[in-house]
């Protein structure tokens, strides 16, 4: 692609024919965009105008399509060329939409769209044709990792839709913790009694299917590679080990319940008749449908307490800050096991909050029918002996009781098996004897083992659980290729953890296939290019490495970045990052906007017509500005808006730029940052916020106001909020004056 | 305590629960509460209850029998229907209040003096006795419920709302010596003796 021909083409449809002189736009592309075909076109999207382009490509030997037209959110079909850098100037939602149309405001909003139309023509020069990344691998290949319910199910789900899988179980046997129940909730009509668990039949099948390679007894020792190229060393607890290639990986490695130890006051580790549900499920198994027998002296239980939110939901710190979630409907279904073998047991569940997400409604009331008891109150102390004392405060009546009891059940909660936490250990790699998680079992052990620079195991979210966002991308880890699910993702019960666990089989099959094509995973998916960096420029300052939210850049023998570009999201954050600018993706660069901000007319500083630069998240900020438009609400006509994939790939440099190119103000929108955060890109937001943090001193340097430079948080549903900060920037620039910056 | 009183604190001892299903009308619903509180929160006398229905609930499975059998709370249901209308569990609130009510005074351990428990027997006799209501007798009985002088005064206080109901013929003054009675009363005195048999047997009650 050593020749760019550019061919900018502007719509006269939608109104723009009689809003603006599409005429002297198509000159402007001609002169100043260097474009050596410039058209107009009454109808762009339509047939005859998308021939016309292809006509133009085909014959002309256009490669760079410039249209100036809509958003590039909106006709994507229609512009999707193949083998074509196309940039979009906006002037429907950027310009015709949020203007007013009147004779005095003609000339400005002329001006508005001659610029996006420079804009355009400079992105499409600076822009190279994406093509696929050469060192794609193309495994197929599903791990999982983890032989619980949540990794069974996953492994026959990726199997029945044609995948090779292998299941890698550190236990010698499958089921994990489900396995183990001796029965779970119901998950059918009518919600009224426990149900058979299905793991030796899940279990049967797994063995069964010949797409599904079973590794008991044995634990990841190492993880390396990228999406479609992973490489997986899976070691026996006998010893010997085998290294396989997979192209995702899902971690489905569970959880472990909160030790019971840690409950002293509750009876736990004091007695053998206060038992954790765990327990009680091993009791009940023992029994079989026949009574229960409690363990210290092999009595026949009579009466039964249920200590609910035992170490959960605890704001000491002491315990667990969380509710589990399944605690509630699991010691309902306890509670069942007692009074379905002999409705004459007392059974007693001591709750603050009785939590029964989904149909644990319908248990719930099942349980009450069979005389199952709910008291509301908070246990204080459970003191052991023959008759366990439950002490507690009752919460409705206000006082305090105490209920005695043959045997306790301590709700204990689920600690996530999420390996060690990459960033209580400073996210260095391979250190010795990781710190104890605050609040969790004790001493982690990797999981996966990853040869990653930024640590072996996947970052943790909240909790000691390691999703990237419960809600939005569920499943969605910070690394590429690397599907968490389960209760080592939220906690969560059998029913859950199965939903869980086809999604995630689906999300590991899409990494697998688009990273086979080349392609980026989620939210870019699709996107063909790919980070590159000249390395003859870099200084080896790591900034890339440390600040990739998706750990996608390791370090080579040489301390320079080494780009994974399969496990890459795209989001340039490293772009954003490095101090000397070497780093670059085909068709985004620090190019691609910095000459778009150049290519911006800037009036002297007597014409009173100022130019905001707004540099907004292509997610959030965007959508927001184009939502803005087709509500026809308006915003200054000064303003210069350019897409950015995400704010984390914001170099300062274009605020530089544009300030000593004499824009009077810079705006940057991006996603909310923080604990609950919506950034696509995790970190990219707020590695921004962080940068720009630094910006004032730079404009002290030059000595502009630091007003003129704003950071904010939008988000999608701003569509009242994001014009109007525009706005007032504008107001502020008319009471702070112009910048002198102007040539 | 009366023989029945001791003989169901012996029967259930400490399940009051039991007792409560086993005997009081609708009183197997109790354990369906699930302490929400939309009833004590709807009921209309909720600031005045002691012990609002929701907190009876809890009191009888928590094995409170004096408590609740001896509380003046139940007695305060206007029958509104508010709590029953409302209740997420669709718990037959107000009969169960009721229930409870006429159990604790089977069981002769209800409030002696609370206002509603003596109307409501004053209200029955005169009822049973002739198979209709006598107003002028229930009302003067009512007057005189508090003793001879608080009588006199509220029949005085009364006595022009009395005069403008007897010039308007709504309110018959001979109906003081008698008459009113429906045909046939007696077997209506039969009728209510096999029924409370029937109750008394399916209860378990000594009759």
């Amino acid at each position: 692609m050593a020749d760019i021909k550019i061919g900018a083409y502007v719509c006269k449809g939608c109104g723009l024919g009689e809003r603006l002189d599409i005429a002297q736009l198509v000159t402007v592309a001609k002169r100043e965009g260097k474009a050596q075909v410039a058209r107009e076109h009454d109808f762009l999207c339509n047939g005859a105008g998308v021939a016309m382009i292809r006509e133009d490509i085909e014959k002309e030997g256009i490669n760079h399509v410039v249209i100036a037209a809509c958003s590039r959110r909106a006709k994507t079909d229609a512009f999707g060329f193949d083998n074509v850098a196309i940039s979009r100037a906006n002037l429907r939602e950027g310009v015709i939409w949020v203007q007013p149309d009147t004779e005095q405001t003609k000339e400005i909003t002329q001006e508005m769209a001659a610029d996006y139309v420079r804009m355009g023509c400079a992105e499409a020069g600076r822009m190279q044709v994406a093509v696929t990344n050469p060192a794609h691998g193309s495994n197929k290949r599903i791990l999982v990792v983890g032989g619980g319910i949540s990794g069974m199910t996953s492994a026959v789900e990726a199997a029945k839709a044609g995948y090779e899988v292998l299941l890698v179980e550190k236990s010698g046997v499958l089921g994990g913790w489900v396995g183990r129940l001796y029965r779970r909730m119901p998950s059918h009509e009518p919600y009224s009694d426990p149900m058979e668990t299905g793991v030796p039949e899940l279990a049967k099948a797994i063995e069964s299917n010949k797409r599904i390679k079973v590794y008991l007894n044995s634990v990841i020792s190492r993880t390396s590679g990228a999406p479609g190229q992973f490489s997986v060393d899976i070691s026996k607890e006998s010893g010997g080990t085998t290294t396989e290639n997979v192209g995702a990986v899902i971690m489905a490695s569970g959880f472990e319940p909160y030790d019971l130890n840690k409950l002293p006051e509750l009876g736990g580790g004091k007695s053998p008749d206060v038992v954790d549900q765990a327990g009680l499920e091993a009791l009940a198994r023992t029994a079989s449908g026949g009574a229960i027998k409690r363990p210290s002296d092999g009595k026949e239980v009579k009466s039964v307490a249920f200590v609910q939110c035992a170490g959960q939901r605890d704001d000491s710190g002491k315990h667990l800050a969380y509710c589990s979630g399944h605690c509630c409907n699991t010691s309902i279904k306890q509670a069942m096991y007692f009074k379905d073998a002999n409705p004459g047991v007392d059974t007693v569940v001591i709750y603050t909050d009785l939590r029964t997400p989904g149909n644990g409604e319908d248990f719930y009331r099942s349980a009450q029918r069979k005389g199952v008891i709910f008291t509301k109150g908070k246990v204080s102390e459970v003191v052991p002996g023959t008759d366990l004392q439950v002490k507690f405060k009752d919460l409705i009546l206000n006082e305090d009781a105490v209920a005695k009891a043959d045997l306790v059940v301590l709700a204990t909660g689920m600690v996530a098996n999420s390996g060690v936490d990459i960033d209580a250990a400073g996210g260095a790699p391979n250190v010795e004897g990781q710190p104890e998680a605050a609040a969790g079992n004790g001493k982690q052990v990797s999981v996966l083992n990853l040869t990653y620079r930024q640590g072996k195991d996947l970052p943790l979210l909240k909790h000691g659980f390691n999703d990237s966002h419960f809600i939005c991308f569920p499943y969605e880890t910070r690394r590429t290729g690397i599907y968490s699910c389960g209760p080592v993702r939220r906690p969560m019960d059998a029913q859950q953890a199965i939903e869980d666990a086809t999604g995630a089989a689906l999300k590991a099959i899409q990494a697998a296939e688009n990273a086979a094509l080349g392609r980026a995973a989620h939210p870019r998916s699709g996107d063909l290019s790919y980070p590159a960096f000249r390395r003859e420029g870099c200084t080896q300052c790591k900034r890339c490495t440390v600040e990739c939210p998706f750990g996608a850049i390791d370090e080579d023998e040489q301390r320079y970045p080494q780009f994974n570009e399969s496990r890459c999201r795209r989001c340039g954050t490293c772009m954003g990052a490095c101090p000397v600018r070497v780093i670059s993706f085909e068709n985004y660069s620090v190019d691609t906007v910095g000459y778009q901000i150049k290519a911006v007319d800037v009036p002297d500083q007597f014409s009173e017509k100022p130019r905001i630069l707004v540099l907004a998240c292509e997610n959030d900020a965007y959508p927001a500005l184009d939502m803005a438009a087709m509500n026809k609400i308006q915003y200054s006509a000064f303003a210069r808006v350019v897409p950015v994939r995400c704010l984390g790939s914001v170099n300062t440099i274009w605020i530089n730029d544009a300030l000593t190119a004499g824009y009077d103000g810079v705006i940057l929108m991006g996603c909310q940052k923080g604990e609950n955060y919506q950034c696509h890109f995790v970190k990219g937001s707020e590695m921004a916020h962080y940068r720009m943090s630094k910006i004032d001193d730079t404009l002290k340097g030059m000595s502009l106001e630091v007003e003129r430079v704003r950071t904010c948080e939008v988000a999608i549903t701003d569509i009242q909020r994001a014009p109007s900060i525009i706005n007032e920037m504008a107001e502020t620039i008319q009471k702070i004056g112009l910048s002198p910056m102007k040539f | 305590m009366s023989e029945l009183n001791k003989a169901m604190v012996n029967k259930y001892r400490n399940d009051f629960l039991k007792e409560v299903e086993a005997n009081v009308e609708e009183g197997d619903w109790v354990k369906m509460c699930m302490q929400c509180g939309v009833c004590s929160g709807s009921c209309p006398f909720g600031p005045y209850w002691e012990h609002p229905p929701q907190e009876i609930f809890m009191m009888i499975r928590a094995g409170k029998r004096d408590d609740v059998l001896k509380s003046e709370s139940m007695w305060m249901c206007t029958s509104c229907y508010n709590c029953i209308v409302r209740c997420p569990r669709e718990l037959p609130i107000t009969h169960i209040m009721h229930g409870l009510a006429n159990y604790a005074h089977r069981l002769g351990i209800a409030p002696k003096m609370n206002p509603t428990r003596r109307f409501a027997k004053l209200f029955w006799k005169n009822i049973t006795k002739g198979g209709r209501v006598n107003e002028l007798k229930l009302s003067i009985g009512l007057y005189f419920m508090d003793g001879f002088s608080n009588g006199i005064k509220k029949g005085l206080e009364m006595l022009p709302v009395g005069l403008g109901m007897v010039k308007t013929g709504r309110l018959n003054p001979f109906a003081l010596l008698g008459g009113g009675k429906c045909k046939g009363a007696g077997d209506i005195h039969k009728m209510l003796k096999k029924a409370q048999e029937i109750e008394n047997r399916r209860k378990g009650f000594a009759s």
